[in-house]
């Protein structure tokens, strides 16, 4: 699967590369001329409407999700060429301006990237922000579900400095170790501890990977464990998790980094794209405008993706088939 | 381990130099003890000022300067002629990339294939094994062109190849002349050049990947460029070298005939170090193989996207067969050079029957000619054909470091405590927690005390540097765990760099682990640590150490290896134990080795800073990835860049005075793992 996978990432000869594997894999030593002749028929057939979708892909299981979703109804329903690209997020924006970028399907929130690109934040005007993905990013401070189950009242932060001792590690230097994440994210636990007087010290994990195997590993071999986290992220489904209370979100409490002393808000996710291609007539600037799924549809592809071991075109043609419905609303 | 390995100088001492060396009447290793006992007093009762600790996501107005900088040459991206020219030229890379693509790794629109199928690249390829290097290594490169398709990856293999080979292409045509010059300058020009090559070497390649991407733009050409920027040092500094060692008489002989230095250059110097030069290409492809899985960060093709995207969804099989893939091109480009200079060599002095050669090459050309044209015609032969080998393997090393890690998870917790809480934390608390002017002091006086006055000056001018650049506390975080792992790394070298020179056998089994240790992606292996011992600092310098040791290893190899038989046989014959032959004839003659091994350990440990800060090490590799991560943070990533740069070369003048007041070899070719990655 992986070598299609690649193949269809070189999005310029991605038709090719359906029809390739469709026949390759149906007729095995086919001539290879009949089907370059059936394919430049298609590609006179096909109408030139959509052109090109470069579509980013920031690493992470629910991006890649929504990404292959709405490039795969691009490539299908709309007969785009979709280009997708593996980026991290600061190399996506800057990409918006150079035409190598179109879409970004899941933005976090990058204060200081809008502020370079997009317009009405005062940027050069390459970016422009499409509106909310309908997912929403809940971030927070989580134990392992063992841990919830044994100490329930461990849910609640005021009791966190009982228990600090227990989450001490060769890291931590006497302090309970709170585990930050991955540098990407939007991050204030060290505000936060400092100014709710709690004996905790932040240790970064610095890798989404490193985070998602010591919440395994802390359930599996119930070890404590407290530490950055989010949903919506595929390994909620395989490990249990607890979210624990921090005093409420309220308008302004995070304006002052150094001074945060509240939970994080939810954030609902943004589309954001190229400022010049949302101003062609290619039909997938409607599809992007639209698109709009839950929480529970990018979990389950990304289920598909990591449980199952789908290539992500698989298992986005799967919900595709699955949803139709959703979709057409999509493409109206 | 004695003085001689000149071990890296344990945190040491405080304030000025206890009294220069006087004519020996202490070794040196008693005076660095006296400098760290020393540092330890004033420690106990300064602790914790002045450490200049900033936090994680804390930085100075000089990193806002940085990033303000970065900004304004961003804003400056459609009007700015550098950037204009710049992307011209990534253009033209990522259109002979795709170009090459297009011709034998992905379709052709409207060809459902490309041009020449596998079975035409694999054919092609192993003819050109057999014209440069002979029948074995067309072996070696048919089975290796093979295990791409049959694992499941040959568009990304190919892509890797290609990438590769843009990129060396392009760093021997900048690099020769460069080398030249290295060769021809005089010692101060050498030095500059150097310096220069030193710093490109150490840059963690997250620091200039984004402006790699604001000049170049995304995709191939900026992986050809991020590849070529680490892949040209080796080749410049080892040409260099084999064109300064062209011997001196050669040249008078030869100038007295009256010759012009252009013709020196290319009748004498050129051809004499032509063997030196093979080698350092030879360097430079291994280096370009290992930047794979940095490329795939900014969507360069080839093998790290899998790899990278396996990481993502915690999928350590479906890292592990790309990843050893990479390791099989590695092998296969290193034998094949290595072994097409010294065919050419045999061709040059005329031991080879030319026309015995030219038949077998035609002969063997007709099947090549027919492979062309079946790939070319039948689908299977064009494309290869899926099978879910590569899936079976990477699902049987999933079950395999499952049961692993819950055999072994737990066991080996005693073993990173007592790392952590023997070596680690005791040697951070003086280090990091001295206030900043102690801990300057202490690693100025080392420094003298092991390299005297050459030492001291690099020594001061990047000890400014660091603390300069605001990240004093971080960098002696990081100085510190490249410290222990450098102490792990020369243990298994002392240990297994024995056993190899002592047994053929064993040399020949751990060669290859060796091998597999220096090219797999740190990115296939980090995971099953982090399991094993969860995100800290042990976990880093574990995966450093795994980098790290087999060039120590080979290197300890080699140095015993080398010990004149005639000097063992004499020891023997005194009736010495194996123990005593060991300790007071192979190491103590092998000490040249010795502290290159510990010299590169180091470096290497080093340069593994940054995976640390992807796995709980925090510290300098944290601030790098936050910078890569983050554009606000830009600015702290660079200074933290700057600042590991600072470190290495500190390190490397500090030990190579150290090695030269020893007078060891001193011998530039084997910087980092040359020959001995040779076999």
């Amino acid at each position: 699967m992986r070598n299609t996978r690649n193949r269809w990432r070189r999005g310029t000869r991605a038709v090719a590369a359906v029809a390739c594997l469709a026949l390759a894999t149906a007729c095995g030593g086919g001539s290879i001329d009949e089907e370059t002749q059936a394919n430049e028929e298609q590609a006179g057939a096909a109408g030139g409407e959509c052109g090109d979708l470069n579509m980013a892909v920031n690493p992470w299981v629910g991006y890649e999700a929504s990404a292959y979703v709405v490039g795969e109804v691009a490539r299908e329903q709309l007969g785009c060429t979709v280009n997708y690209k593996d980026l991290k997020e600061d190399v996506s924006w800057q990409g918006f301006g150079t035409g190598e970028v179109d879409v970004v399907i899941e933005d976090w929130g990058h204060p200081d990237l809008e502020k370079k690109f997009v317009a009405e934040k005062g940027g050069d005007g390459s970016a422009t922000d499409f509106g909310e993905n309908g997912n929403v990013g809940i971030i927070g401070w989580y134990v392992p579900g063992w841990l919830a189950e044994e100490h329930p009242d461990i849910l609640d932060y005021n009791n966190l400095n009982e228990y600090a001792s227990e989450f001490e590690t060769s890291e931590s230097g006497g302090k309970g170790q709170f585990l930050g994440s991955d540098p990407s994210y939007v991050q204030f636990d060290e505000a936060i501890i400092d100014n709710l007087g709690l004996d905790f010290k932040v240790v970064f994990s610095g890798g989404e990977a490193a985070t998602i195997t010591a919440f395994e590993q802390a359930q599996e071999t119930k070890d404590w464990l407290i530490g950055y986290f989010w949903e919506p992220q595929y390994i909620h489904a395989e490990v249990p998790m607890e979210q624990v209370e921090l005093p409420p979100y309220e308008d302004g409490c995070q304006d002052d980094p150094a001074k945060v002393a509240c939970d994080y808000p939810e954030t609902p996710l943004k589309k954001f794209v190229s400022t010049e291609w949302a101003e062609s007539d290619s039909t997938a600037v409607g599809l992007v405008q639209n698109f709009e799924w839950t929480n529970d549809d990018q979990n389950q592809v990304a289920a598909y993706i990591t449980s199952d071991k789908m290539s992500p075109e698989d298992a986005a043609a799967k919900w595709i088939s699955d949803n139709q419905d959703v979709v057409d609303g999509w493409l109206q | 381990m004695t003085t001689a390995v000149a071990t890296p100088p344990q945190p040491a001492a405080v304030e000025p130099p206890p009294a220069p060396p006087e004519p020996r009447t202490l070794p040196r290793w008693a005076w660095a003890l006296v400098v760290v006992g020393v540092w330890i007093v004033v420690w106990s009762f300064t602790k914790g000022q002045d450490t200049l600790a900033l936090g994680a996501r804390e930085h100075t107005d000089l990193h806002n300067e940085f990033t303000e900088f970065r900004d304004a040459v961003l804003a400056s991206r459609d009007t700015n002629p550098i950037i204009q020219f710049t992307y011209q030229l990534g253009s033209w890379f990522t259109s002979a990339v795709e170009w090459l693509q297009r011709m034998i790794s992905i379709p052709d629109f409207p060809r459902p294939v490309p041009q020449i199928g596998w079975i035409g690249v694999t054919a092609v390829a192993t003819w050109v094994g057999l014209a440069v290097a002979g029948w074995r290594i067309a072996v070696l490169v048919a089975l290796s062109f093979f295990s791409f398709g049959l694992f499941g990856y040959w568009s990304d293999s190919i892509d890797l190849l290609i990438v590769t080979f843009v990129a060396v292409s392009v760093a021997i045509l900048v690099g020769m002349p460069l080398a030249v010059l290295l060769g021809t300058t005089n010692r101060a020009g050498a030095s500059v050049i150097n310096t220069v090559l030193d710093i490109f070497q150490t840059m963690p390649t997250f620091v200039y990947l984004l402006p790699i991407v604001l000049f170049f733009g995304i995709g191939a050409s900026a992986a050809v460029v991020c590849t070529l920027i680490y892949a040209l040092p080796p080749l410049i500094r080892i040409a260099g070298h084999g064109i300064r060692s062209v011997s001196g008489m050669t040249i008078e002989a030869t100038d007295s005939a009256g010759q012009t230095s252009w013709q020196r250059l290319r009748k004498v110097q050129l051809p004499m170090a032509r063997k030196t030069i093979v080698v350092g290409v030879n360097q430079t492809i291994m280096a370009a193989l290992s930047m794979a899985t940095i490329a795939a960060y900014v969507d360069g093709p080839g093998l790290g996207g899998p790899v990278l995207s396996a990481l993502s969804k915690n999928d350590v099989g479906g890292a592990f067969v790309p990843g050893m893939l990479i390791v099989v091109m590695a092998v296969m480009l290193d034998r094949s050079t290595t072994a097409a200079s010294e065919a050419s060599e045999k061709a040059a002095r005329g031991r080879i029957d030319l026309r015995k050669r030219r038949i077998v090459l035609a002969a063997a050309a007709v099947p090549v000619v027919v492979a062309l044209w079946a790939s070319r015609t039948y689908t299977d032969l064009a494309e290869f054909p899926e099978n879910d080998l590569g899936s079976s393997i990477a699902d049987g090393v999933n079950r395999f470091v499952d049961w692993f890690i819950d055999v072994f998870g737990g066991v080996t917790e005693w073993f990173k405590d007592l790392i952590t809480y023997g070596l680690l934390n005791p040697m951070q608390d003086l280090l990091a927690e001295s206030p900043w002017y102690v801990s300057a002091a202490g690693i100025l006086a080392l420094a003298f005390v092991f390299g005297g006055l050459r030492a001291l000056v690099p020594a001061v001018i990047c000890v400014y540097g660091i603390w300069f650049f605001d990240l004093w506390h971080d960098a002696m975080i990081t100085l510190n765990m490249t410290l222990v792992g450098t102490v792990l790394v020369m243990v298994l070298a002392l240990i297994f760099g024995v056993l190899m020179a002592r047994s053929r056998y064993v040399d020949l089994l751990l060669r290859p682990v060796l091998d597999a240790g220096q090219t797999i992606p740190p990115f296939v292996y980090l995971i099953p640590i982090l399991a094993l011992f969860g995100p800290s600092r042990f976990t880093a310098i574990l995966a450093g150490v795994i980098y790290a040791a087999p060039v120590a290893i080979k290197l300890v190899a080699d140095g015993v290896g080398g010990v004149s038989s005639t000097t063992v046989e004499a020891s023997r014959s005194t009736g010495a134990t194996t123990w005593q032959e060991i300790t007071k004839v192979q190491l103590p003659m092998a000490r040249g080795s010795l502290v290159l091994a510990a010299n590169q350990g180091l470096l290497y440990m080093l340069s593994m800073a940054v995976i640390g800060g992807l796995v709980g090490a925090g510290a300098l590799g944290y601030d790098i990835v936050l910078g890569f991560s983050r554009s606000e943070e830009w600015g702290k990533g660079a200074c933290a860049g700057i600042t590991i740069v600072l470190i290495g070369i500190m390190i490397d003048r500090v030990a190579r005075a150290a090695a030269d007041k020893e007078s060891v070899t001193h011998d530039p070719t084997r910087r980092p793992w040359w020959r001995s990655a040779m076999g």
